[in-house]
């Protein structure tokens, strides 16, 4: 039994925590988000060459072949300093399914340039009506003599405006929810036929409607098996869920620490407000939470980066769900508690506080949210 | 004990729902939720409301209420929420005013209330500084008297629409003698005079509300002092009452959760409407059991207070579970909206995004979170309710 990082693990750590000394000031940051595509370009260029770009990819394909706790140490600093830079989408979400996928040829050429900052890339999975389940998939791919044709519409897609290319699900046989017959292809953003509107969202991402009609792919642009992208959308969600639960770790962490420091300065009634027994409890369990939350945090990279032989897909299973759950329970808990103890403070732009709350809230909602992560829960420890 | 509704209340209600449908309109709603239109929009409203006679219901008659039952006043109340109507913006109709017509003197009540009533000046409570937030009565803002004015000095925070404002009432210091409530006045302020600075605070819900006012040298006739020098804490106490049992929003609820299980109707979660998920609709009917309990307190306030035994004990516990109602309310909102959720469309469409109520869902969340903390922070009120009702 142990908990500590490794030397290399702390390495990492210190690098993505000077990182964020250096170039993540409230005001940068606000700087980032204002530039055309939501983050800087500079500090993607900086990712690759400190190597975080490469953290989840093997090393055959020139990655660094980090574990669950790798990344974990990667994204929890990242959440600490509200990094905007499209980590999630490009390398875990687009690269993941390159990773996860079958076919080679796009792992050998695309991951490489993923890995020297060179692509920027997105998944396009959302649909209008589709919420959280990934098999439910109205847009299609029709086979024809050269590949195949896809049209439809896929909705808030993270990193959309910036991507340089997308990999898209879309139905090639069965029915529109149907585990089997989702099929995954990689599209390049200059495609004839396709077209997208940004938005922006309150944490600052910028996210994308795109619109496919009639786009022509080869055969080699499928990325999974035929009719079985879902197992690769499966196997890529859970280590961007893993990363989603770290990022947030770092953000709660941040929370609950600035707020009891400000309890400690605030002054009301000739008192620092900390001295409220009603708010100490509450900043306990704000606390609570946090080390409730690592604890899961822990219990999933640890069963994830269990070797094959003692590895219990299960037990896998049940603890991210367990972990996702806790991610918009505790995220919101915290969150609310931090505005709330810092009064009227807590409700202005110019505080960090509300920056967090609101990419937690954006955390939550990404690869499902708590209640339907408890649902799944629900299922697998009845079952 | 009985709650029905007489034939009268039944006409009553009839008659107001038909007012509403013929001046609540569609072009109306469009330009109140358009943040540019917002200012204007809201006082054509309440001037309809006004030339109706039905501004100002809390009013007593002679100053231009309605003089109507409580009954009746519940059931405007009602009709106004369920249509999706706002509230008419506080700081005059609900706030000074009555501060002016109970303590003020015959003049102000003449050159005041009618302009309050007619929405020709919009009103901001100048209370909160930055260091006087819930200990309200350490402000420092500073009146010393000078002739025939008051020379101000000071500043207010948290100012909602003070950049509307034509004029502030405040809170000011005009002594530092003896207990730190006993040398605080209440001071009407022109908003145009000299030495008023308008900073405006931008907030996490991204709608520009919030305002630092700064007041240097500001020069204010004595004559705008409501009732005694050093009694203004006595005054504003009255007016907190007031401010505190508006604040359950018992109606404004209830549409709220009426629109959320519509639209869960629609919402698809695995090919099934989200109402049909378990989880979901066991959350929203949590919401609804609370929300009757509430109800009924607030009747039973109104009935006691009909008995002209005040606002009760019961106010701040209308405020508390009011606003922990409406959070919950907002934040099933936001999660029925799935990865729409905090979409922050700004000058785009909601039918550019796909999506028609994540936006405003954001919006009501962020902007929310402030429920517990402005009018008396929840703290507060608990420690209000143990303190005077539980005698601890
Ligand atoms: C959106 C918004 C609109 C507002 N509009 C106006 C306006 O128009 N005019 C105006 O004058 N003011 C306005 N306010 C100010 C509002 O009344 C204050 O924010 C409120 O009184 C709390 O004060 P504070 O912000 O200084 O927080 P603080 O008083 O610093 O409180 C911080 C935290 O400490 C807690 N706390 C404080 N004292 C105690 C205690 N004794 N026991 C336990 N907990 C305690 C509070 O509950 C809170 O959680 C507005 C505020 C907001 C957020």
């Amino acid at each position: 039994m142990d908990f500590k990082l490794t030397d290399e693990q702390n390495i990492l750590k210190d690098s993505v925590t000077k990182f964020v000394a250096d170039r993540y000031e409230l005001e940068s940051r606000r700087g980032y988000l204002r530039e055309e595509n939501g983050f800087s370009a500079d500090n993607w260029q900086q990712f690759a060459e400190l190597g975080w770009l490469s953290v989840p990819f093997s090393e055959e394909l020139g990655g660094f072949g980090g574990s669950a706790v790798d990344l974990m140490v990667l994204m929890e600093e990242l959440g600490k300093g509200l990094v905007v830079e499209p980590y999630l989408a490009t390398v875990l979400l687009f690269g993941g399914a390159l990773a996860e996928g079958t076919n080679k040829e796009l792992k050998t050429s695309v991951i490489p340039e993923i890995i020297e900052g060179n692509v920027q890339g997105a998944l396009a999975f959302h649909e209008r009506d589709s919420r959280f389940c990934m098999h439910d998939v109205a847009t299609t791919a029709e086979k024809n003599a050269n590949g195949y044709v896809l049209n439809g519409q896929k909705t808030v897609v993270y990193n959309g405006m910036a991507a340089d290319k997308f990999i898209v699900s879309a139905r090639t046989s069965g029915a529109r929810r149907d585990e089997s017959g989702v099929s995954l292809f990689i599209v390049d953003a200059s495609s004839n036929g396709l077209s997208r509107a940004g938005f922006t969202m309150m944490d600052g991402q910028r996210v994308a409607n795109v619109s496919l009609s009639d786009v022509s792919v080869s055969n080699d642009q499928l990325v999974s098996d035929l009719d079985d992208g879902l197992a690769v959308l499966n196997a890529l969600s859970n280590n961007a869920l893993v990363a989603l639960a770290a990022e947030a770790q770092g953000a709660m962490q941040v929370l609950y620490e600035s707020t009891v420091e400000y309890s400690k300065t605030r002054e009301q009634f000739s008192v620092p407000i900390g001295s409220f027994q009603v708010l100490q409890h509450r900043m306990v369990d704000m606390f609570g939470a946090c080390e409730l939350h690592r604890s899961l945090l822990y219990r999933a990279v640890c069963s994830v980066d269990e070797d094959s032989a003692n590895r219990d897909p299960v037990d896998v299973a049940k603890n991210l769900h367990a972990l996702k759950t806790s991610v918009g329970r505790a995220g919101k808990q915290i969150g609310a508690e931090s505005i709330q103890i810092h009064g009227g403070m807590g409700m202005t732009d110019e505080l960090a506080v509300g920056h967090y709350v609101k990419r937690l809230m954006m955390i939550n909602t990404c690869l499902g949210d708590a209640d339907y992560h408890q649902r799944c829960f629900a299922a697998l420890a009845n079952a | 004990m009985d709650t029905n509704f007489s034939a009268e209340d039944l006409a009553f209600r009839q008659q107001v729902e038909q007012f509403y449908d013929d001046n609540f309109d569609d072009d109306l709603v469009s330009r109140l939720l358009d943040r540019r239109q917002f200012r204007d929009a809201i006082i054509e409203w309440q001037q309809r409301l006004f030339r109706q006679g039905w501004v100002a219901p809390g009013w007593p008659e002679e100053y231009g209420g309605t003089g109507w039952t409580l009954t009746q006043k519940f059931i405007f109340e009602d009709v106004r929420a369920s249509k999706g109507a706002p509230d008419v913006i506080p700081f005059g109709l609900i706030m000074v005013g009555p501060v002016i017509y109970t303590f003020g003197n015959d003049e102000q009540k003449e050159r005041f209330l009618p302009r309050i009533l007619n929405s020709e000046d919009w009103w901001c409570q100048g209370y909160s500084e930055p260091g006087a937030g819930s200990d309200l009565a350490a402000l420092q803002t500073k009146a010393e008297r000078d002739g025939d004015d008051y020379v101000v000095n000071g500043a207010k925070i948290w100012t909602t629409y003070a950049q509307y404002a034509d004029w502030i009432f405040c809170l000011v210091r005009t002594s530092n003698e003896g207990k730190k409530q006993e040398g605080i006045s209440f001071l009407l302020i022109d908003m145009k005079s000299p030495g008023i600075t308008v900073n405006p605070i931008p907030t996490i819900d991204g709608v520009h509300s919030l305002n630092e006012v700064q007041f240097d040298n500001v020069r204010v006739p004595a004559a705008n002092l409501i009732g005694e020098e050093n009694k203004g804490w006595t005054y504003a106490k009255a007016l907190l009452q007031h401010e505190r049992t508006s604040i359950a929003g018992v109606g404004d609820s209830k549409k709220k959760l009426a629109t959320i299980r519509e639209q869960a109707g629609r919402e698809q979660s695995n090919g099934a409407p989200m109402i049909e998920d378990p989880m979901f609709s066991a959350r929203l009917a949590g919401i609804e059991i609370d929300l009757m309990a509430l109800e009924y307190l607030e009747l039973r306030s109104l009935a006691s207070a009909a008995d002209g035994k005040g606002p009760g004990t019961e106010s701040s516990l209308l405020k508390l579970r009011g606003t922990e109602i409406r959070q919950a309310l907002d934040e099933l909102h936001m999660d029925l909206a799935g990865y729409y959720a905090g979409t922050e469309l700004g000058e785009q469409l909601a039918s550019e995004l796909g999506h028609d109520f994540a936006d405003r869902a954001r919006n009501s969340y962020m902007y929310g979170r402030a429920a517990t903390i402005f009018g008396g922070s929840n703290e507060v009120q608990r420690n209000i309710t143990a303190k005077y009702v539980l005698g601890l």
